[in-house]
């Protein structure tokens, strides 16, 4: 927010409008003071003005955490911006703390200088010893770094309303609206759009609709009469391509893509699933769109849930599991025997922190080699990864195709931070999706189970109910063509390798990867997975200083694009960022016998911008460069 | 489709790999008795899938000539319901053992179980394991020796029928290998039971628990060591069908009829009681001191899961149309750019 700001010449009312490129905002308060609302509501509206956005949630990690502690915060972060980003910024300008806890959470990442809105009437004693607080923060001089806006919401919220006929409890929810109303006026915002979806939502409880309305207004106002602010800020729109846009979370998008992948496909869509913290929205949403055709079902684990999409795809369906890490290790075993059965299946991990529990609400990506690996035997398929919340429909998309042209269960990788997260997409026309049309084998004339198709070496999909082709598989190994059960070793060697060549000839298919900056030179920053977003913005920056950097991005894991090893070996470092502990670099040390350097993060929380830009300075020997 | 259905045989219904269970096994016995039903069901042969899991009684599918699946150990009702799920036209028939069934995939067997999959469930009971070479099963009697347990295991056994019924089963019966026309009548009876069907069936292993079912099964004992549970019947046993079972208080006991009591005294058995108290009951009978009952002990109609999954759909297109594809990725709360860079509410 302190960078380029074109003022205003608005000398005579205070406070004046200055423009800025982009800001950042925190909403933090109590899981139960609607801060995920709140943030959404913020987003929307500026989605509406025109901004760039990316949104990151952070959800308490604890369903019932005592109010009031630490572990009960929750907090929406939402980076709007008059340009093209993409993440959801390193620090907020602005902080709303709804309670001590989530100021104290909070108030290390906020900018200097920032503003900070706080709920002064839940600054009392009691609160301030569940945040762990001795003395008040309000007072004792800590915050001075910051812009602090003092408010008494809570009691403000309630004289708003008082002539309302509602109980103090209810009167007490729309608190997180006053802090809204604040923001609103100090970044500009219309309120049109949050009174239009108050009304709508609460269409049947009109009561309820104008308190959340009145305070809303009410907190807009109080900042206008009282001069809260000396500045407000206002980001202009962006100029995005034009086109049909909706915000998108991760695993929506990821949701709607299957989706896409059946009708296109014309394959009926089945999902397995097991509960698991962050991959259940995928369960959820698909479990909404009955009138699509799709069948969900909740399994009594994870390896019942794989075990019956497997069941789905050999008869016929797009067979889709979702799971996090955890459920990925327990589904390893049945993996295999669709790998043994040659059976398309997509395997979706929403990454989340690990070893074991590990961190269910934080995001990881550290399941690369699990994918890629955990399981016995030779046992390869492919592994593609999401880029961005609004990537994970094409990767769903592209997840499918392959495992049903392949026939080959393939995983598909997300994370936390994708999978919670949101930015705005934009809409695809139906018709410009791929065709994934594929066609069961009905002939009995020269059937065999493992025919080999001789392009894709898949082969045939004959699902039960086809007369003349009753046949058997499973997990024994296979003499290649017939299907028949077979130790013989050297069937053994060509189905081992078969598999392997399936899968390596996906490669072929590939597009070529792109590179942003120059296609060779001094460093080239090469990610994979949620990464891209701060990898992007940190190259971005390190151009704009002067720095020669090229920066590109994997979606194929498994296997590696064609092109990949000349594209390393045409630059002098590459540099690999990320959240795990070095696990495509060691991927690629082992393939293409290439140095990287290895860049790590395992906090729970995705790269900032400004961690890349740092790293690029220092390989550049450019820390001093401005 | 045409109406009328080719004649069907056991012939076709013959896999053409050698069948590879020990001479002398009573999987033998099992799988003529399938292969004899299936053709008599009226199911086009292309509509059965056998699915199994690891175990000598899962390699069933390879000799059976329909669409099979091998699986994984313990998962065959897992994969069995992701396939029934998403074709409720096929009938799909699972075989598996006893440790199979009830230690490694014991959780997917009562939730199939339980939520009335329309999968039929054969689960062959040695009480051993076989193809690991004779470590006792999760039905092993207490005290058995085996490799694994050369001093005798210390472990209770499960009793299937019960933990079947407790898992809410709809249909729970149980045959013998060794008498044919009784388990053939159970299998046509599982068929035409709408929703999960589990069915025990006492297997003889020759090799590493053999003779474990004889005392009760042998053709010279089986009239006195068995009680036919038969719908509708009165509970009567013995060769010269001299006794029978009663219900006393909230216990069964047996009466002989040399006693003064006669077939009216006896518990008249119904299969389709909502209530499993009584065929929990009857489940825990056997030796020293009862008869071992065999046959079908529950059959009580109630819509399955399958069924339920596909009418909710159904019934969803009904109320509110098929959805499309468009109106999915162009719902929620949508904004327009335009060319020259302007921003309105919706779709333009
Ligand atoms: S080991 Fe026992 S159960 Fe297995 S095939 Fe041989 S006799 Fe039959």
């Amino acid at each position: 927010m302190s960078t380029e700001t074109k003022e205003e010449d608005q000398s005579a009312a205070p406070p004046k409008l200055e423009a800025v490129e982009e800001v950042v905002v925190r909403f933090a308060g109590d899981s139960g003071d609607g801060m995920q609302l709140t943030g959404t509501q913020f987003t929307s509206t500026s989605a509406l003005v025109g901004n760039d956005l990316a949104t990151l949630p952070e959800f308490p990690a604890e369903i019932r955490a005592p109010q009031g502690t630490l572990a009960g915060v929750s907090a929406f972060q939402v980076r709007i911006a008059d340009y093209d980003i993409h993440t959801p910024g390193d620090a907020p300008d602005c902080l709303v703390a709804m309670n001590p806890a989530a100021l104290k959470k909070s108030i290390g990442d906020l900018k200097q200088n920032g503003v900070l809105i706080v709920n002064t009437d839940e600054f009392h004693d009691r609160n301030l010893k569940k945040a762990g607080y001795e003395e008040n923060p309000l007072e004792d001089g800590s915050l001075a770094a910051y812009r602090v806006t003092p408010a008494e919401i809570t009691t403000m919220t309630h004289r708003a309303l008082e002539e309302l006929d509602l109980d103090s409890k209810a009167k007490n929810r729309s608190r997180n609206m006053f802090a809204l109303g604040m923001v609103y006026y100090l970044f500009n915002r219309p309120l049109e759009t949050t009174i239009g979806w108050l009304e709508q939502k609460f269409a049947k409880r009109p009561k309820i609709a104008e308190a959340n309305v009145k305070v809303l207004k009410a907190g807009w106002n109080f900042c206008e009469i009282t001069d809260q602010f000396q500045v407000r800020y206002e980001v202009e729109p962006a100029s995005l391509e034009p086109g049909v846009y909706r915000n998108i979370m991760g695993n929506s998008a990821l949701s709607i893509g299957l989706v896409a992948a059946s009708r296109r496909s014309g394959l009926p869509l089945f999902l397995g699933s097991y509960p698991i913290t962050p991959a259940s929205d995928i369960l959820h949403e698909l479990a909404a769109y009955k009138t699509f055709g799709v069948s969900t079902f909740q399994a009594e684990d994870e390896i019942a849930a794989v075990a019956a999409a497997i069941g789905a795809a050999f008869g016929g369906a797009l067979a889709v599991t979702s799971t996090s890490g955890p459920g990925l290790a327990l589904k390893s075993e049945a993996i295999n025997l669709a790998i043994m059965t040659e059976l398309p299946l997509v395997i979706c991990n929403v990454q989340r922190g690990g070893p074991s529990t590990g961190l269910p609400t934080m995001t990881e990506q550290s399941d690369l080699l699990q994918a890629m690996f955990g399981r016995n035997g030779e046992s390869p398929l492919p592994v593609i990864a999401a880029s961005s919340p609004a990537d994970c429909f094409d990767t769903a998309i592209e997840a499918s195709r392959v495992a049903v042209k392949y026939m080959v269960p393939v995983i598909l990788l997300s994370d936390g931070y994708i999978a919670n997260g949101s930015e705005p997409w934009r809409l695809p026309q139906v018709e410009d999706l791929p065709d994934l049309r594929t066609e069961f084998r009905t002939d009995p004339e020269g059937f065999e189970p493992y025919l080999r198709d001789e392009q894709t070496l898949a082969r045939p999909w004959a699902i039960p109910g086809t007369p003349g082709l009753e046949h058997r598989i499973g997990g024994l190994e296979k003499e290649n063509i017939t299907g028949d059960v077979s130790y013989d070793p050297a069937n053994h060697q060509l189905m081992t390798d078969l598999r392997a060549e399936k899968v390596a000839r996906i490669a072929d298919e590939i597009p070529p990867i792109q590179v942003d900056g120059p296609a060779e030179g001094r460093l080239l920053v090469l990610g994979w997975g949620s990464t891209k977003g701060a990898i992007t913005g940190g190259s971005q920056q390190a151009r704009r200083e002067g720095l020669e950097v090229s920066f590109a991005h994997l979606r194929y894991l498994n296997p590696f694009p064609s092109d990949l090893g000349d594209l390393l070996d045409r630059f002098e470092h590459v540099l690999i960022p990320e959240m795990n502990m070095g696990q495509l670099a060691t991927l690629l040390r082992a393939r293409y016998l290439v140095d990287v350097i290895s860049m790590t993060k395992v906090q729970g929380k995705p790269f900032f911008r400004s961690e890349i830009l740092a790293r690029i300075r220092e390989i550049l020997g450019a820390e001093d460069v401005h | 489709m045409s109406t009328e259905l080719p004649v069907l045989t056991k012939k076709d219904f013959q896999s053409d790999q050698e069948v590879r269970w020990c001479p002398g096994c009573g999987d033998y016995a099992i799988l003529s008795c399938v292969q004899t039903v299936f053709p008599k069901l009226g199911i086009p042969k292309e509509k059965f899938v056998v699915v199994s899991g690891i175990g000598c009684s899962s390699r069933f599918p390879y000799y059976m000539e329909t669409y099979g699946f091998h699986g994984i150990h313990g998962r065959a009702p897992a994969i069995a319901t992701g396939l029934k799920a998403s074709r409720p036209d096929l009938e799909v028939w699972i075989a598996t053992g006893d440790g199979d069934a009830m230690s490694i995939g014991g959780n997917h067997l009562i939730h199939t179980l339980r939520r009335n999959m329309d999968v039929k469930i054969l689960m062959f009971n040695n009480r051993i394991y076989g193809l690991t070479k004779g470590q006792y099963s999760p039905t092993s009697e207490l005290g058995k020796v085996t490799k694994s347990t050369p001093v005798g295991s210390v472990d209770y056994p499960f009793n299937p029928l019960s933990l079947a019924l407790g898992a809410g089963a709809t249909f729970v019966a149980r045959g013998v290998d060794i008498m044919q026309p009784h388990l053939r009548d159970i299998l046509e009876r599982a068929h035409a039971h709408t929703g999960s069907a589990f069915i025990e069936v006492y297997q003889n292993c020759n090799i590493f628990n053999d003779k474990a079912f004889e005392h009760m099964v042998a053709k010279q004992v089986r009239s006195e060591q068995t009680v036919e549970v038969l719908h509708g019947e009165p509970l009567v046993f013995g060769k010269e069908k001299d006794k029978g079972i009663r219900l006393n208080g909230t216990a069964l006991e047996v009466i002989r009829f040399a006693d003064g009591f006669g077939p009216d005294d006896c518990l008249v058995w119904d299969e389709a009681d909502p209530n499993p108290a009584l065929a929990f009951m009857m489940a825990q009978l056997g030796p020293p001191d009862f008869p071992t009952p065999i046959g079908v002990m529950r059959n009580v109609a109630l819509p399955s899961y399958d069924h339920g999954l596909v009418h909710q759909i159904e019934e969803q297109i009904k109320e509110k149309g098929a959805g499309t594809l468009e109106e999915l990725i162009y719902s929620g709360e949508l904004w327009s750019v335009d060319q020259s860079g302007q921003v309105v509410r919706g779709r333009a």
